[in-house]
Parts: C-alpha cells; sequence; structure tokens
C-alpha cells in the first residue's frame, strides 16, 4: 500500500516538473510545479516526517508559489516569446542545473562512504527540527535570515521610483 | 471491514455532512438576516418563514445554463470551481467534535485525521484555497475577474501571516500542534480569548479576509469590479465559489472556536463516554453557528474597505499586534502564568 503511494507520487512528482520545464504558458508551469511541491510534500509525510510536509504545502504552494502567478499575472505574460532567441539562456541554464545537481549527488556518494547515522523519526520531528535549527545551525540560519532581509529592501529600494520634484503629482494609486 | 477504517468512515460522514448541510441553511440565514437588518421581509413564500427558499435557489442554479465564454482557459476554467470546495473539506478533517470514544478495548478520536501537526496542516490546506480565485480571476481572460485574481492573491498572502502568528501563539502555552490537545489544555485552564484576546481580535480580523467576507470582499467587489473574480461564470459552477466560501467560513470557524472557546468542551462540564460524543458535537455546532452568525452581522453592517486601506491594515496594524501577541504569550508561558502545558 505504502509502496503504491510511493510510487504514485513520485511518477507525479517527476512527471509534474517535466511539465514545469517544458510549458509554454508560465501559469501552467506554475500550476504544475504546485503538483510537484504537494507530492513531494506527501512523499515527507510518508518517509515519517509530517511536520516538513506540512510546512512544504504551507510555504511553498500556499505562499511562494501563489506570489510567483501573482507576479505572472500583474506582468500579463501569457506565453513565452521567441523562444528561438532564448535557447542560449536555456542551455545555460540546464548546465547550471546539471552542474549543481551532479554536485549534490557526489557529495550524497562522498559521505555514503561510510555508515552515516540514520535518519531517525526523533530527528526529523518539531523538536528534532528545532534543536538542529535553533542549536548547532543558529549561526547559517540566522544569515539566512538576514539574508533575506536585506533581499527584502533591496528589492524595495529597486522597485521605488525616484521623486520627481518638478513633475506633478498625477499617478499615484488612489 | 476493520473497525478503525469504520470509524474512519463514520468520522466522515458526520463532519462532512455537517459541512454540506451548513451551505443551505447559511443561504437562508443571510438572506433572512440581511432582510432582518434592512427592515424588510426578505423570502417568505416558501414554506413557514421562508425555509425552503435554499431548495428553490439551489433548483434554479441547476436549471441555469451553465455559459462557457469562448476566449477562456478552458482547462483552467474548469478547475478552479472545483478547487473552491476542496480546502474546506479537507480542512474540517483535523477539527476534534468529541471525547475521544472508547468501545471495547479500542479507543477512536472523534475527528478524521488524527495528525499530530493538525494545526499546520490546517493552515497549509486552507492556504491552498487562495488558488480557485487566481486561477478563475485567469482563466477568465476578462479585466475584472484579472483584477479580483490579482487582489486576491496579494490579500490572501498578507493576512494569512497575521493569521498564522495568531494561531502560532494559541500552540506556545499548549505545547502541541494537535488540536485535541488544545482542547484538553482549555478544559484543564481557562478558554483561551481569556488570555490571548489580542490574538483572537487578529485571527477574527483575519478571518474575515481569508475568507473575502465583507468588509474585505475586494477580490469581488461588485461595485467597481462588477463580480470580480467570478464575473464570467454561471449556474452551477458560480454556485460552487458560493458553497466553498460558506464551507470556507465553516472550517475557519471550526479552528476558531477550537483554539479559543474550547471546541467541543463546555467549562465545569465532564463529558466522556457516547453522550460526551452527542454533547461535544452538539456543543461545537452551536459555537459554529454563533461564529457564522457573527460573519452575517459583520457582512451587514460594515461597508467595504479600499484596497489600499486593506492593505495597511494587513501589514501595518494586524502583523505588529500578532508578533506583540506571540511575544507576549511566550513571555507569559515561560514565566508560569499560563499554566504548565
Amino acid at each position: 500500500m505504502e509502496t503504491l503511494i510511493f510510487l504514485l507520487f513520485a511518477l507525479l512528482a517527476v512527471g509534474s516538473s517535466l511539465v514545469v520545464v517544458v510549458h509554454k504558458n508560465p501559469v501552467y508551469s506554475t500550476m504544475s510545479l504546485v503538483v510537484t511541491l504537494f507530492s513531494v510534500a506527501v512523499l515527507f509525510v510518508l518517509l515519517g516526517a509530517p511536520f516538513i510536509g506540512a510546512l512544504q504545502i504551507l510555504i511553498y504552494t500556499g505562499a511562494i508559489l501563489v506570489l510567483f502567478l501573482f507576479v505572472i499575472m500583474l506582468l500579463n505574460v501569457t506565453r513565452e516569446e521567441s523562444a528561438v532567441s532564448q535557447q542560449k539562456v536555456q542551455a545555460g541554464g540546464a548546465l547550471l542545473g546539471a552542474l549543481v545537481f551532479g554536485g549534490m549527488l557526489a557529495v550524497l556518494f562522498w559521505n555514503a562512504r561510510r555508515p552515516m547515522d540514520p535518519m531517525t523519526e526523533e530527528l526529523v520531528s518539531m523538536k528534532g527540527l528545532a534543536r538542529e535549527m535553533f542549536g548547532q545551525y543558529l549561526l547559517p540560519f540566522e544569515i539566512v535570515g538576514m539574508l533575506l532581509l536585506v533581499a527584502v529592501i533591496g528589492a524595495t529600494v529597486a522597485a521605488r521610483k525616484p521623486p520627481q520634484p518638478d513633475k506633478p503629482v498625477e499617478d499615484l494609486e488612489p | 471491514m476493520p473497525a478503525n477504517l469504520l470509524a474512519t468512515i463514520v468520522n466522515i460522514a458526520v463532519m462532512v455532512g455537517f459541512i454540506l448541510t451548513v451551505v443551505p441553511v447559511m443561504v437562508w440565514v443571510e438572506r433572512r438576516g440581511s432582510a432582518l437588518m434592512q427592515d424588510r421581509p426578505g423570502p417568505n413564500r416558501l414554506g413557514p418563514f421562508g425555509l425552503i427558499q435554499p431548495l428553490a435557489d439551489a433548483l434554479k442554479f441547476f436549471f441555469k445554463e451553465d455559459v462557457t465564454p469562448t476566449a477562456v482557459d478552458k482547462p483552467l476554467y474548469l478547475l478552479a470551481p472545483a478547487l473552491a470546495i476542496m480546502p474546506a473539506l479537507l480542512t474540517i478533517s483535523v477539527i476534534p467534535f468529541g471525547p475521544a470514544l472508547t468501545i471495547g478495548d479500542e479507543t477512536y478520536p472523534l475527528m478524521i485525521a488524527d495528525a499530530p501537526a493538525g494545526v499546520l496542516l490546517f493552515l497549509a490546506l486552507a492556504s491552498l484555497g487562495v488558488y480557485s480565485l487566481v486561477l478563475a480571476g485567469y482563466a477568465s481572460n476578462n479585466k475584472f475577474s484579472l483584477m479580483g485574481a490579482i487582489r486576491a492573491s496579494a490579500q490572501m498572502i498578507s493576512y494569512e501571516l497575521a493569521l498564522t502568528l495568531a494561531v502560532l501563539a494559541v500552540v506556545i502555552p499548549v505545547g502541541s500542534f494537535h488540536l485535541q490537545d488544545v482542547v484538553d489544555y482549555q478544559r484543564a485552564h481557562v478558554w483561551n480569548f481569556i488570555p490571548q484576546i489580542l490574538g483572537f481580535v487578529v485571527f477574527l480580523i483575519a478571518s474575515f479576509a481569508e475568507t473575502n467576507r465583507l468588509p474585505f470582499d475586494l477580490p469581488e467587489a461588485e461595485s467597481e469590479l462588477v463580480a470580480g473574480f467570478h464575473t464570467e461564470y454561471s449556474a452551477m459552477r458560480f454556485a460552487s465559489f458560493f458553497m466553498g466560501e460558506y464551507m470556507s467560513m465553516t472550517s475557519l470557524s471550526a479552528l476558531g472556536v477550537t483554539l479559543y472557546f474550547g471546541g467541543w468542551s463546555l467549562p465545569g462540564v465532564d463529558l466522556h463516554g457516547w453522550l460526551g460524543a452527542v454533547v461535544g458535537l452538539l456543543v461545537l455546532v452551536a459555537k459554529i453557528a454563533f461564529c457564522m452568525a457573527i460573519f452575517v452581522w459583520v457582512r451587514w453592517s460594515f461597508p467595504r474597505f479600499r484596497y489600499d486601506q486593506l492593505m495597511r491594515l494587513g501589514w501595518k496594524v494586524l502583523l505588529p499586534v500578532a508578533i506583540v501577541n506571540l511575544i507576549l504569550v511566550a513571555v507569559l508561558t515561560l514565566s508560569g502564568v499560563l499554566g504548565a502545558p
């Protein structure tokens, strides 16, 4: 039964992530990414980590992808334009993705030479995660937080129009 | 059939039956309630007090022509109304509706999904509700609909933050994400809305925004956007948005009463066994009915917010208040004022 569910959602994750890359319409790509992340959340639950699964849905599908959709609709990108001229960009992206994936696999196999501690349910429970995140990995956690804060401030500054005193203000939002 | 499976099926029948029954009842309450507040009779021809009116409304929806405009993005256009109902049906599964029932040697929890991360699961599944609005607005290929969808996505993301922070503050003194533990904590101490009145107010306001009810129904805003995200929908597809709204109101009310008003429990009354199960369910339904009455009352009392006012309230008032409440509850819990979990 569990194997069946695993197979179903693993296939769904792989299939929908292919759609994300291949589909021409960005809204459909985003919606397939929703399916991908939902399937991965189900896989987390099957692995005995319901907390991480719930967070996956809450943060990624519930918030980040909605913002993706928001931006796509705000810019009104209906279809990917002139896919031919972007082939170089796509090839570069594919190469970078392959490199990152290869690097991750290499690290995985390098570490797998000697036996590792098994991923116990205690480690992926709420308490275990909190202990790791706010204990051993507190500094990286805070650095990531600072990085995100800097990114938010940077985005706000970049999005802000420079003040133009000689022009009367007309196009302000009501 | 194994007993566990049977218990789950009974639980599903009770809760899903309840949430589906709410819709016609709420149609009647909303129409008669608005009439009462506007000093007019309201629907009073069909049956005593117009009680059969929802049936007539439903029949009308069934027999109307289902128009699909030619320029719509068809798959997404058809998917959106189905997504409107789904989150409410899923989230109701983590709400406990009575004390655990012991039959023979087995103990059965009176909730569909006995999930240890129940509160998070509720928030996660409820956050999927925004997709139906956004997709409906996008797929309709209509400027008013698109405006509604853009508003919906920004509004629901903003208010979800405040809502989640308010809910997390409840979880701190309890020490568990399981909603049955939240109820047990309140049976041992006081109902959460007394020490956490600040968080409750944030939760209440944010839940109006999350369910797109007046004064925050900006995604539909009929005075400016025709009908917003569901402008192009008709017949049963329109009705499913309508049902989805009432059903998510119900499930959010169920979460609210479970977090702040003791859920199925009554103070000073020890509910257990079969009688406890029945009384617990009735108590929960009564509390939810009270919340739904507040939803109707607020809808017909307040004018709609402007979009910038909505955003300012969400980010500059509710979010800071929710953070202050979170810190306050954490300090009170650590200093032992709120009682040991």
